[in-house]
């Protein structure tokens, strides 16, 4: 950055001390062969001096203008047209102060008038070489490879055409017009590029004419002007050399000039299709706001309203409605310069008049309804045209625009709203599909937190006692399960035991499983009989449960002192109990109905106490139904015969033993390692 | 996947549940008992000699409506359970809730008696 403007202001400068030395150098030539002595500067100084200045001041342009990325099309003739006017007013004042010298020695003085005169044509290259540098910047936008080589050579010749100027090198004349017939053609060939005025809008189009028209007017004033003052000076003395003789500013005027002639008549005659070049662009920009609705808009209205306001906008109607269908809500109606009534009545008489067209909701063809609306007396509208919207091979609404005049719709536009169309369908179906995506993905977190919650309320550490050992496991499929096992010590010789599984699954699980943990918990160091403890249990949950969901569960209260297991089943699994003294297993089956189930005060009268007392070396295995459950691939249940021989096999190893064996049998028996439901499962040995 | 059919027998209408009943199926049996009872049949019989397995969620859909059907007299009696599914009823202590006959002509006569 800090280089290119180094550089610009380096540039000025050389142009500046170039054009002094000039201005010096071609007043003392002309001192000298006017006094006709011997000079003592060479005659070549002014050529050389001039093309430095030149070279200067393109370099100048160059990295002024060229550089500039932030310059659209009309900033850039503005730079051309700004130059031009400094110039002019700089030329103007120049004339004025000639103006009030009048017939002055001074302004008949040859040398001055020179002087005047090399003002003037400062000036001129400067201005010219601005514009040259901005007509290179609009010939190459878009350039292609074979332009960017064309402008080469152009430049290259028009370099070679300054040196041949400055050292006078005399080529034979055929070269010469050659060169000249080569550099006017390539001027011509590269001043048909106009690509950029296509993409100036109606108003900018306006602006540019303006612009190029007083940038032609200040051209024609330097010409003429330089042309006038050269001409004056040249009658007096004959070491003087005229611009005209320089090929290199007859080229560069010629080129300019072309091209802003050129620009001016194209611009101009484009007037009149420009606004179909902005209504195709605003096409383009319209569609890709419905497509891009999506990733920016919240909601679906928004691309509906998108829909609404492109579609009438591309097609200049006069109104429209937008009606959405909705299973759940009815629907919803979008107008646009119509009352709904209007809309109403207009859907009423097509009715009336059996149309079958996009309007009805089973239809999904565009059509032109404009000859139905002619027969309708009170409407405003005489042009219809509705176009379904699709999403998922399913037609959720319509497109409906009107026009005021007849046959106001043409294939062309019904294209294009076609296409909006579909493309709104696209968006929408993407909206939804996004949205469900969100929700799956919240569903997902949801499950989350509740399996942790639900992890969090299993006890980590189970109490032991010297009668007995207890370890427990539970596994759970990918869906939370209500699972729950727990143990507290009542006192010295008393330990509860309980064992429950929720109904249902997710969060209402989890949840009702603190539940149950927290009544476990209060009731449980009351010391109640297990039955008084169920229908307590009970009675608190009744409360909690929604209608249709229960816990089952079996409650415990070992007791060492009297070496008995009280217990009571409330719909859970029965328990498998071995008997070390016969070596056999069996399952405590006796009555109990599930907590929740009876939401009535006789809920005691459905569950029993019972007790069994147990010796060293019995187990006594608690479980849920997903191990008796558990299926193979054949769609086989593990069972119950299963479990009690597992038991049978393994009650001499330790709790920890046997709880491993059932794990190994039971995963051996699913044959795989995904499990489908809730292992859970305590084992109580005895000793 | 379950299929639900009801169809009408000597003013009591009859439930035939064919296949299982899951946490998903469940809502159809919900729908079929609600629209039974909505109807204001007095006897409800509900042939489960098609039902091939029931989660605790489709035992949920029974329980929910025993108070109900109490209140409004409704005689509800499911029969033809298979041994499984009956199991699974026993065992939380839903046989002692609802009234469980073996065949469809006992779950008539438990049914007649019932709402006399």
């Amino acid at each position: 950055m800090f280089k290119t403007k180094a550089l610009i202001r380096l540039t000025f400068l050389a142009a500046l001390v170039a054009w002094v030395i000039l201005a010096f150098a071609d007043i003392t030539v002309l001192y000298s062969d006017m006094r006709s002595l011997p000079s003592d500067l060479p005659h070549w100084l002014p050529r050389f001096t001039l093309d430095l200045y030149i070279i200067a001041l393109f370099y100048y342009y160059k990295f002024k203008v060229e550089r500039d990325d932030n310059l659209n099309f009309t900033d850039l003739l503005w730079k051309v047209f700004a130059t031009g006017l400094i110039a002019t007013v700089v030329s103007l004042s120049v004339r004025l102060v000639l103006y009030l010298l009048g017939s002055t020695k001074l302004a008949t003085n040859i040398l001055f008038m020179d002087f005047v005169y090399q003002i003037n044509l400062a000036l001129f290259i400067n201005f010219l070489l601005a514009a040259y540098t901005a007509w290179k910047r609009l010939i190459l936008y878009q350039k292609t490879k074979w332009l960017v080589r064309a402008w080469v050579v152009f430049e290259a010749l028009l370099l070679g055409i300054l040196i041949y100027d400055s050292i006078h090198f005399s080529i034979s004349p055929s070269v010469t017009t050659a060169v000249i017939a080569l550099i006017s053609l390539l001027g011509l060939v590269l001043s048909a590029n106009m690509r950029w005025v296509a993409y100036l809008n109606f108003k900018q189009k306006w602006t540019s004419l303006l612009l190029l028209l007083l940038t032609i007017f200040y051209l024609v004033y330097f010409f003429y002007t330089v042309l006038i003052s050269s001409d004056s000076i040249r009658e007096q003395t004959t070491a003087f050399v005229p611009f005209q003789d320089h090929v290199f500013n007859i080229a560069l005027i010629a080129f300019v000039l072309t091209y802003i002639t050129f620009s001016f008549l194209v611009i101009l005659f484009n007037l009149p299709t420009s606004s179909v070049f902005e209504q195709k662009l605003e096409e383009v920009v319209n569609f890709q706001r419905i497509s891009q609705s999506i990733q920016t808009e919240q909601n679906e209205e928004s691309v509906y309203n998108i829909l609404l306001e492109s579609s009438v906008n591309s097609v200049f109607a006069d109104a429209a409605w937008l009606e959405m269908r909705s299973s759940l809500q009815g629907g919803k109606l979008f107008t646009y310069k119509i009352s709904e009534t209007e809309t109403v009545a207009i859907k009423e008489h097509l009715e009336k008049n059996n149309v079958k067209g996009a309007l009805v909701q089973s239809s999904d063809k565009t059509k032109n309804l404009s000859k139905y609306l002619g027969s309708m007396k009170n409407s405003r509208f005489r042009s219809l045209l509705s176009f379904p919207i699709i999403v998922k091979d399913e037609n959720i609404g319509t497109l409906a625009l009107l026009k005021e005049v007849p046959d106001g719709f043409n294939k062309e536009m019904t294209r294009i709203v076609s296409t909006f169309a579909n493309q709104a369908g696209i968006s929408i179906e993407n909206f939804r599909l996004m949205e469900e995506a969100f929700q799956n993905a919240r569903y997902k977190e949801e499950l989350k937190i509740a399996k942790t919650v639900q992890r969090s309320l299993l006890p980590t550490k189970l109490e032991q006692d010297n009668d007995f050992e207890i370890v427990a496991f539970s596994e759970s499929a990918d869906e939370v399960g209500g699972d729950y096992y727990d143990t507290l010590r009542i006192n010295d010789h008393e330990v509860a035991l309980i064992i429950a599984d929720v109904s249902g699954k997710g969060t209402t699980a989890a949840f009702h499983m603190s539940q149950m943990k927290g009544i476990f918990h209060s009731l449980a160091q009351q010391a109640p009989n297990p039955r008084d403890f169920m229908s307590k249990a009970n009675r608190a949950l009744v409360y909690c449960l929604e209608r249709g969901s229960f816990i089952s569960a079996t409650y415990f209260v070992i007791d060492t002192q009297t070496k008995t297991i009280h217990y009571s089943r409330a719909g859970h699994c029965p328990v498998l109990l071995y008997r070390a003294s016969t070596g056999v297993a069996e399952f405590l089956k006796d009555k109990g109905t599930a907590l929740g189930m009876v939401r009535s005060h006789d809920y005691p009268n459905y569950v029993e106490n019972n007790s069994v007392s147990y010796c060293p070396g019995d187990v006594m295995l608690l479980y849920t139904d997903g191990i008796t459950e558990s299926k193979n691939r054949k769609g086989e249940e593990f069972g119950g015969e299963r479990l009690m021989k597992v038991i049978q096999e393994n009650a001499e190893k330790s709790s920890r033993e046997i709880e491993e064996s059932v794990i190994k049998s039971l995963y051996e028996f699913s044959g795989s390692d995904d499990i489908d439901d809730d292992y859970t499962a305590m084992t109580v040995k005895f000793r | 996947m379950v299929h639900i059919k009801r169809l009408q027998e000597n003013g009591a209408d009859i439930v035939a549940i064919i296949g299982e009943i899951d946490a998903s199926s469940s809502i159809e049996l919900d729908l079929a008992i609600a629209k039974s009872v909505g109807e204001g049949y007095k006897k409800i019989l509900v042939d489960c000699s098609a039902l091939e397995y029931i989660s605790s969620a489709g035992l949920g859909v029974f329980m929910s409506y025993i108070e109900e059907l109490r209140d409004k007299n409704v005689a509800f009696v499911l029969f033809g359970l298979k041994e499984k599914v009956l199991n699974t009823f026993s065992i939380l202590g839903l046989a002692d809730l609802l009234k469980i006959a073996t065949g469809k002509e006992d779950a008539m006569k438990l049914a007649n008696e019932l709402s006399v």
